[in-house]
């Protein structure tokens, strides 16, 4: 798994890239509790992920739930069909907000 | 699908193993495909849970081979079959919870076991998996608390806490009431379908099985009658095979003398 991290738009672009699994979440864990120190609005992008398991869904999870309580936002985007089945499995694809793209998520307002 | 679907995950060669002298197995072949549910049936001591402890590497072949991922078993290292473990899920006929724990510390314990991930990650995981059994709600209870079907389901997250490539079930539906044991059923085609996982199931019941198979092997006396779909299964002429669907006991064939002579012997006056 690789990543890149970018701001763009007002926004903390979290690209991640490969497979996501019990091996890398702990990384993805960390460099999104990392990231989340600036309380930035935070995007999680999927499109390039291969593979997410249940230790990476709860990596995101947790950084969901940490950013709602310092109030800023956090998102997913680009979710990949793999991804979307492991997050409808446990019905997360209600709990967290879902945009197909950043374009997307700015037609819904600004920050 | 795919070739990829269609790839097996388990294949069994003419396996043929003992208990003691008595012959459990004979000439047993046997391939499972990657997402494929495959269903083992059989009356009692007709092998089929012998089979399923060889599938899950817990016994040794007296002859004949179990490959998995296209190697065979016995080639393994140790290592490399506690690994393989691990892409494995089972869930036992008794649930096998340990007593001491709650339900989520039961269903994180393979996390904990196996596992560096952060505590966070773990009870999170654990937690979604719950959700996915629908036990959320229910982390705190112990097992002596649990209704037989809530054992099962709470069997069933921590046998997928892992997120396995295969998932073994030993008679899932036994004990339960027929509605618990089609929501189970349900369970497990949404974990296929939602995991891509292949499923083995051994089971006498005919409802769970003809619900959730893609294919049914039965076996009798140790030796296959017939592999194939719920349809094939259901219109075979092996009388066998009928004789199980419908639940008709087997005639035994009766020798009068010494019928005779074994209710009366050593009787007085006789």
């Amino acid at each position: 798994m690789t990543y890149l991290v970018e701001e763009k738009d007002g926004f903390l672009l979290v690209h991640l890239e490969g497979d996501v699994d019990l091996s890398t979440s702990p990384e993805v864990r960390k460099l999104m509790l990392d990231c989340l120190r600036k309380k930035p609005q935070l995007l999680i992008d999927l499109s390039q992920v291969s593979y997410i398991d249940s230790s990476g869904v709860a990596s995101l999870v947790e950084g969901y739930q940490l950013s709602k309580s310092q109030g800023s936002e956090f998102a997913l985007i680009g979710v990949s069909e793999a991804a979307r089945s492991v997050l409808q499995l446990a019905r997360l694809d209600k709990v967290f907000p879902i945009y197909d793209s950043l374009a997307q998520r700015l037609q819904h307002g600004s920050i | 699908m795919t070739d990829q679907a269609f790839q097996a995950v388990i294949e069994v060669e003419d396996l043929v193993t003992y208990y003691g002298t008595r012959k459990i197995l004979d000439r047993v072949n046997l391939s499972i495909r990657q997402g494929e549910v495959m269903v083992i049936m059989g009356g009692s001591g007709s092998g089929k849970s012998t089979l399923l402890r060889h599938l899950l590497a817990l016994n040794k072949p007296a002859s004949g081979s179990i490959r998995l991922y296209g190697k065979d078993i016995g080639k393994y290292s140790t290592r490399e079959l506690q690994t393989l473990r691990k892409r494995m899920g089972v869930s036992f006929q008794n649930g096998a919870l340990f007593n001491s724990l709650n339900v989520e510390d039961n269903v994180a314990f393979p996390l904990r076991e196996h596992t560096q991930l952060d505590d966070n990650t773990i009870r999170i995981m654990s937690r979604m998996k719950l959700e996915v059994v629908n036990l959320a709600g229910f982390e705190e209870l112990m097992p002596a608390q649990l209704s037989g079907g809530m054992i099962k389901r709470a069997a069933l997250a921590r046998a997928i806490v892992m997120d396995p490539d295969m998932l073994f079930f030993d008679e899932p539906s036994a004990g339960l009431d027929p509605v618990v044991s089609a929501d189970l059923d349900e369970l497990i085609l949404k974990l296929r379908e939602a995991m891509q996982v292949s499923v083995v199931v051994v089971t006498h019941e005919l409802d769970s099985a003809f619900r959730i198979a893609d294919r049914i092997i039965v076996l009798d006396k140790g030796k296959v009658l017939i592999i194939g779909t719920v349809d094939e299964v259901k219109n075979s002429d092996n009388q066998r095979v009928q004789n199980l669907l419908n639940r008709r006991a087997e005639d035994v064939e009766v020798d009068p003398e010494a019928y005779l002579k074994r209710l009366t012997e050593n009787l007085a006056g006789l």
